[in-house]
């Protein structure tokens, strides 16, 4: 077992560009490292940061006839620089009571939805976390593909589903039940965001629960806990970072949500989303939209702010 | 109750037929004769003729898989650079807002993006003169930037949970790092890249709402035109579209499961 290499086959001959390329850049004094972080920082810092700082700029500024269709926020006269700030948008924003309205109507839509979506996915995600190893693949998969179908088509999907004919209705005229009006409601909205968001519910609530040791279970069940009581003393704590991670992934864009409400909810059926779907097409009013984004900046960013400093604290624990 | 009771099969039974009725009778009714959707008068398969036929719609739809894979491409290499970054490179100056940057997208509420998108383009418009008007380039842009965001949390995870000292040998052996990482560490985090891109591609073709802000005149994706169409009501050559995308998709995720659990060890049950 001496031979295993013969001296005289070199080793293969392998391309390597990023040898030249490495060489090259190091000539000019650019690292690899900052190479690294330079491209995704700089598209990130145009593309992400720096437009919401334009958002926050035209919302100081007023409507206008012409292209952009808003004031200009520096204006040079006589060369002195002038600077214009309007609050008009946001006076406007506290004092209609439509805003105020939306605002709240979208917070209780979320809050309600992402309850429900957390009772619905709750027990999905621990069946799957406690299913045989064959079983768990196929129920992963099943969660999995309508989160890669259109969120779009789903949501159409639905409307074929609860309108005034649709396959409830005439389900229930099986058995002689007059139709119910489902659709252009607030309650075809929850079933909407349910519907749509519970994968992102299911998910993180299964990668938590999936983790949990048996053991604790098995030594709650010796000590003679009740299958309730162990639920609520050992799994519901362990998995609250799953919980938490779940609820924020489905509140948040609930709140800006503007596909579920216009396809589903009914005229009355406040959401900002929409709100500012509607002053921009609708209005072409930039600025005031620009603040009605400011405005639903702030109220996500709370919650995200708060949601991660919840989790941070579970996870230190 | 919990473990061996009748209630978690119960629960998760009626949490998938919860999910799936909606969509197995959007499929069957793409097959019916009648222009009711929901009346069902006969097997057919003309509203497939009817989609194949209607130039708008596969404009459409050729425009959002050309923007799809575009950006799902720039969002992959975007996504893994800044996977890269976060994983490996334990401090740097704006770590935390770097973090903050690529994660927010993910929770940013879509109208929200699409407006801020929009402003920036008309205020680079009118300063730099670049982008010339809106329309696929806008759009590409757009969707990039949130898709990259997706991208960095999948290679993220998979990143963080391969063993180190393979790039540690290979360094030791005098690769440059550079070198380690596409010999060593790209073939292992493969299948995080592509499943990256294809989540990057699905959420391209998906979006409606950044798309109509950024979009110019001739510049109608998709999902637009099929908003358009469902927001006067059912029609049901979108039930026929409907049922092709589910059925890309389905066989997509299947093969991709598949694949999954033939190439997992079998001792891999942690």
């Amino acid at each position: 077992m001496t031979a295993t290499h013969d001296p005289t086959i070199p080793p293969p001959r392998r391309l390597k560009p990023w040898n030249a390329v490495e060489r090259g850049l190091a000539k000019v004094g650019i690292s690899g490292r900052m190479l690294v972080l330079i491209a995704p920082a700089l598209w990130l810092l145009i593309f992400f940061l720096v437009p919401l700082a334009v958002v926050f700029g035209i919302s100081l500024a007023t409507k206008q006839f012409g292209r952009p269709p808003y004031s200009a926020l520096l204006s040079t006269e006589d060369g002195t620089v002038q600077l214009t700030l309007h609050l008009s948008n946001y006076i406007r924003l506290f004092t209609d009571n439509l805003y105020v309205a939306a605002y709240l109507s979208s917070i209780r839509i979320a809050a309600i939805s992402t309850i429900i979506t957390l009772l619905v996915g709750y027990p999905m995600a621990y069946a799957i976390a406690r299913a045989s190893d064959r079983w768990r693949n196929i129920l992963l998969m099943l969660v999995i593909l309508p989160f890669f179908t259109s969120f779009l088509l789903r949501v159409y999907a639905l409307t074929g589903f609860m309108r005034g004919n649709g396959v409830i209705n005439q389900f229930l005229g099986l058995f002689g039940i007059e139709p119910l009006v489902m659709m252009q409601t607030d309650f075809a909205v929850y079933v909407g965001i349910v519907y749509t968001y519970l994968p992102f519910m299911i998910l993180p609530l299964y990668t938590t629960l999936v983790k949990l040791d048996v053991s604790l279970f098995e030594a709650s069940a010796d000590l003679g806990g009740r299958p309730l009581r162990t639920f609520l003393s050992i799994t519901l704590p362990l998995s609250l970072p799953g919980i938490i991670a779940g609820s924020m992934l489905v509140f948040i864009p609930a709140i800006g949500e503007f596909v579920i409400p216009s396809l589903l909810g009914g005229p009355e059926t406040l959401m900002i989303g929409r709100v500012l779907w509607d002053e921009f097409f609708t209005a072409a009013n930039w600025p005031r939209a620009a603040a009605v984004a400011v405005a639903m900046l702030v109220v996500v960013v709370v919650p995200i702010m708060l949601m991660q400093r919840a989790q941070s604290a579970v996870v230190e624990k | 109750m919990f473990r061996r009771g009748w209630f978690l099969p119960i629960a998760a039974a009626l949490g998938f037929s919860f999910l799936y009725a909606p969509i197995v009778s959007l499929v069957i009714f793409s097959f019916n004769e009648s222009r009711l959707v929901t009346v069902w008068s006969g097997f057919s398969t003309k509203w497939y003729g009817e989609l194949f036929r209607d130039p708008q719609m596969l404009g459409a739809a050729w425009l959002s898989l050309q923007i799809a894979a575009l950006s799902a491409s720039i969002a992959l290499v975007l996504g893994t650079l800044a996977a890269v970054a976060l994983v490996r490179f334990r401090r740097f100056r704006g770590r935390t807002l770097f973090s903050g940057m690529v994660s927010a997208p993910l929770v940013m509420p879509d109208v929200i993006t699409g407006l801020a998108l929009l402003l920036l383009f008309v205020a680079m418009e009118s300063f730099i003169g670049w982008p010339r008007g809106r329309g696929m380039l806008t759009i590409v842009i757009a969707h990039s930037t949130f898709c990259m965001a997706y991208v960095c949390v999948v290679v993220q995870s998979r990143l963080s949970d391969f063993d180190r000292s393979l790039e540690e040998a290979a360094m030791d052996l005098g690769a440059s790092p550079v070198r380690t990482f596409f010999d060593i560490t790209l073939p292992i985090i493969a299948p995080a890249l592509v499943s990256g891109w294809l989540l990057g591609f699905t959420l391209s073709l998906d979006d409606l709402v950044i798309a109509s802000f950024v979009s110019g005149p001739g510049s109608s994706t998709l999902p637009m035109v099929i908003f358009s169409k469902v927001r006067l009501g059912v029609s049901p050559d979108v039930n026929a579209l409907a049922t092709i995308i589910i059925g890309i998709v389905a066989t997509g995720v299947l093969i991709a499961t598949i694949i999954q659990l033939r190439s997992k060890p079998k001792k891999a049950r942690a």
